[in-house]
């Protein structure tokens, strides 16, 4: 018997090197790039630059505006289309494969996609122009137009991300026992009451999940963007791409993808802490 | 019966926001140049053409870049599937002191962003020499793909009983022909699952696979690197080229996404 002690660790220790060498190290590696000169000695100089940058504010602010405006969009979207699947009866499965099809669709993909749409002759203008709002194809996507390039990156990413949320809501909602809805009907809880006093609160812990998950891939967001605006509506990760192929400067582009990580973080432990806060007043 | 009614159409107008737009760029791509460039544009396919995209295939780098990206894919397949598997099976089959910080670990890893990996990797695998070497990029995939695999395999052979293991070993089969016997020929569904989603999230990874590679592009880091100085008709047939392979492959995993997407609530 004592000599399967060692077992499970000799079958996990491949992947916990591997992510060792993946995850931790480059960690490491991105903190010291960011904060060494090129000669290695300690300096501030790439954040310095970084912030002097014309670029940085914009895509501070886009980055975050994107995050802010996408994430509850697409939560409040799959919410309501995990339970619009309980009340389907027929078809469930079609409509359960239709809706995660965008699992599948990368993002530099979406972004096409939605370029088709968006551009100058694409079927955005074209339905404009048949419903007689406009004569000419109008140019949305123009560094003139930021707002619309934003508009464009939020469609695309909710067409293309939501139904991540909703994979992950709809198989928590699977673990909550039916049992507690129908104990609530029975006290006479209207639908709506039961979705906001025992479903949702049961649902805390994936919406957590969901949440947490969106957002850092939302504070990373880069070929939609890349792909409907160009650098014409900036983002962090965009910025980090483009100091580090274009300028050819890893220190700085290191010093952006610092930025996205903390931003991750205190997201990350904002969501836990403000969750656990409600799930607290809910018991 | 109202509400039923209404349940289905608000179904039916999601099932069209999906659809229309891939519909969309599917009929760009088989159109003729002047299609593509048409204005005001219809709804419906105005003229079949293979033009578009034989214009797609003829691009010098295209081919190259697809090659690029199924040795990478494949290479990540394989990886994830090894690394992760053995990880899977060990949670799922015994309990340990650790068990839980490494399922923690698995967790940190999948909300990581992607942009501070990338960058380091790409100054060290300079030195390392595997910079702009399909190898180098299958590694960041694989960091990518690993947590999920580790999770799928647990929860797949969570689902086969101990039982039949152990009544393996009875009728004298060790631990490794057991294991060969009679839980693989059952979790191989499940493995392939793991390995497709493995490769469906290399296909798609675009960030990692630009910064690293230079002339050795994937697909889509070829894509986006010749975003803005190439024709429309090339955009598009690239987007769609890209979609088509997730949606087979979403088609065939459909059973596990649950798994691969929900298990973190357990």
């Amino acid at each position: 018997m004592r000599s399967e002690r060692y077992i499970p660790y000799v079958l996990i220790l491949p992947s916990v090197l591997f992510l060792l060498f993946l995850f931790a190290w480059p960690l490491v590696e991105a903190l010291l790039l960011s904060v060494r000169g090129s000669g290695g000695q300690w300096t501030l100089e790439n954040f310095q630059r970084m912030a002097a940058d014309l670029y940085f504010q914009d895509a501070l602010k886009y980055t975050l505006l994107l995050t802010v405006v996408i994430v509850p969009l697409q939560v409040v979207m799959a919410l309501g289309m995990a339970m619009l699947l309980g009340g389907i009866s027929k078809g469930r499965d079609l409509f359960l494969y239709v809706w995660t099809i965008p699992l599948g669709i990368s993002d530099l993909a979406a972004g096409i996609v939605w370029l088709s749409i968006f551009t100058e002759r694409g079927y955005l203008n074209s339905f404009l122009q048949g419903i007689g709002v406009i004569q000419q194809p109008q140019l949305w996507l123009s560094y003139e137009t930021p707002m619309m390039i934003f508009v464009a990156v939020v469609a695309a990413e909710v067409w293309r991300a939501t139904a991540i949320v909703f994979v992950i809501l709809v198989a928590g909602l699977q673990l909550i026992p039916k049992e507690y809805s129908e104990a609530a009907e029975v006290f006479g809880a209207t639908p709506w009451q039961r979705f906001w006093k025992v479903t949702l609160p049961l649902l805390m812990p994936s919406l957590q999940v969901a949440l947490i998950l969106r957002t850092i891939l939302a504070l990373e967001v880069f070929a939609v963007v890349v792909a409907l605006g160009g650098r014409n509506l900036p983002v962090l990760a965009g910025e980090a791409y483009y100091w580090y192929n274009a300028y050819q400067n890893p220190g700085v582009a290191a010093a952006y993808s610092v930025i996205i990580l903390g931003i991750s973080v205190v997201a990350t432990l904002l969501y836990l802490r403000l969750m656990r806060s409600k799930q607290d007043g809910a018991a | 019966m109202n509400l039923r009614l209404l349940y289905m159409f608000l179904a039916i107008v999601l099932v069209l926001w999906v659809l229309i737009p891939i519909f969309l760029i599917t009929t760009l791509a088989f159109s003729d140049r002047p299609s593509v460039f048409a204005w005001p544009k219809g709804l419906l396919p105005q003229q079949f053409s293979l033009e578009t995209i034989s214009f797609f295939f003829g691009v010098e780098g295209v081919w190259k870049a697809i090659r690029n990206s199924l040795t990478v894919a494949a290479m990540t397949l394989v990886f994830s599937v090894l690394l992760g598997a053995p990880a899977g099976y060990a949670l799922a089959r015994y309990r340990f002191a650790g068990a839980d910080s490494y399922r923690l670990l698995i967790l940190m890893t999948r909300a990581f962003p992607l942009a501070i990996l990338a960058i380091p990797l790409a100054v060290q695998f300079i030195n390392m020499g595997i910079y702009d070497t399909a190898f180098g990029v299958a590694l960041v995939h694989t960091a990518l793909a690993l947590p999920f695999a580790v999770l799928v395999t647990s929860s797949l052979f969570l689902g086969i009983p101990k039982e039949l293991e152990e009544a393996a070993w009875t009728l004298g089969c060790n631990r490794i022909q057991a294991f060969a016997r009679v839980v693989l020929p059952l979790a191989i569904p499940g493995l392939a699952a793991t390995a497709i989603f493995a490769f469906v999230i290399s296909w798609n990874e675009v960030f990692a696979a630009t910064l690293l590679t230079l002339r050795e592009r994937t697909l889509p880091a070829f894509l986006l690197t010749s975003l803005n100085d190439s024709p429309l008709p090339f955009r598009f047939a690239g987007g769609f080229f890209l979609i088509v392979p997730a949606l087979i492959f979403i088609f065939i995993i459909r059973r596990y996404l649950f798994t691969l997407w929900g298990i973190a609530n357990r």
